[in-house]
């Protein structure tokens, strides 16, 4: 069986959803951040695979950009869980209300 | 041979992916996220992207998951987590994203694009315009040599600073990265100074409500004392 452009696009795709899941059903904070990363990763494959099967390696350079943006945001994130862990000593979201009206 | 890895690959890759998701423990999740990366690098492999692999690997299977683990291991979350699931929550989010792959198996479907066997399609062929200078540049010069335009990290290097990037006409070898890369580096910044403003903790330590409590009980029981004394 061959693969095809449509094979890549549907990895990309469940494993997107699976992201998508932890982040609607997990409480913690950290697996949360976790699942959204995992979202990304599954853009970045997405563009991988159009960028073979398109011949332009301007996708590679995309990804080379989400990585850099991933890594940033990243960085920011934790230190704002680290933040948030210090003032309630928890990174489980039901206890995070704050915001909530 | 290349279709029995994309099947290892993308199973191994999705399991663990759900065990990031399902697992109770974090520290597992972090791991298993590590080994999801890792196999989407495999996938990298395959769609000729050999750069982009070692740089998943390097970046986000080692910087950003060391990251992740730390943070789990200094805030002591290594325990699982305790609180039952809703039921009701999660078969609404599973419907939710059964649906979302619904959505993706039509759009799939619907586009006959998108069968096209890997096999058929060159891996990374020039331009057809950085072709034909080529040709007109290197008189005599073999087909091989005329196609090759460096390997992929070459490709993405010449492609963020500066040459080779998708040409027209009139300007054969544009600049297109090199803005936004500079962005970038102004975004790795801005982050930086993010964090350290986030996590720097004041002069004076803010006391825990219990220490608040320690306090200020044995200043209420002297103050009285104090005064008899004087």
């Amino acid at each position: 069986m061959n693969i095809t452009l449509n094979h890549y696009l549907a990895v990309a795709a469940v494993l997107f959803v699976i992201g998508l899941m932890g982040v609607i059903t997990r409480r913690n904070l950290i697996i949360i951040y976790m699942s959204l990363e995992m979202m990304l990763q599954a853009a970045n494959l997405t563009f991988v695979a159009f960028s073979r099967f398109n011949g332009s390696m301007d996708g590679q350079v995309f990804v080379f950009f989400v990585i850099t943006v991933a890594a940033a945001e990243v960085a920011v994130g934790l230190a704002l869980i680290v933040a948030l862990y210090r003032l309630k000593q928890t990174t489980q979201v039901q206890e995070l209300t704050t915001l909530k009206f | 041979m290349n279709a029995l890895f994309f099947w290892i690959f993308s199973a191994a890759m999705i399991v663990c992916a759900l065990v990031v998701v399902l697992g109770r423990n974090p520290v597992t999740s972090a791991i298993c996220f590590a080994f999801t990366i890792f196999f989407m690098s495999g996938l990298f492999v395959m769609l000729d992207a050999f750069f982009l692999a070692a740089v998943q690997i390097l970046v986000t299977a080692g910087a950003v998951m060391v990251l992740f683990l730390f943070i789990i291991m200094l805030l002591d979350l290594t325990e699982a987590e305790k609180v039952p699931r809703q039921k009701v929550w999660m078969g609404l989010s599973l419907l939710l994203c059964l649906g979302f792959l619904y959505v993706v198996a039509l759009t799939l479907n619907a586009t006959p694009e998108g069968a096209v066997s890997i096999e058929s399609v060159p891996s990374y062929a020039p331009h057809p315009l950085v072709m034909a200078t080529r040709i007109e540049n290197n008189p005599g010069a073999s087909k091989g040599f005329l196609a090759d335009l460096g390997d992929d990290t070459h490709r993405i290097g010449r492609l963020l600073f500066g040459t080779n990037a998708t040409p027209t006409a009139n300007n054969l070898y544009p600049t297109t990265y090199v803005a936004p890369f500079e962005v970038t580096s102004l975004l790795i910044l801005v982050a930086t100074i993010g964090v350290i403003v986030l996590c720097k903790q004041d002069d004076r330590p803010r006391p825990s409500p219990r220490e608040q409590i320690t306090r200020e009980a044995p200043s209420k029981a002297s103050t009285p004392e104090t005064a008899s004394t004087r």
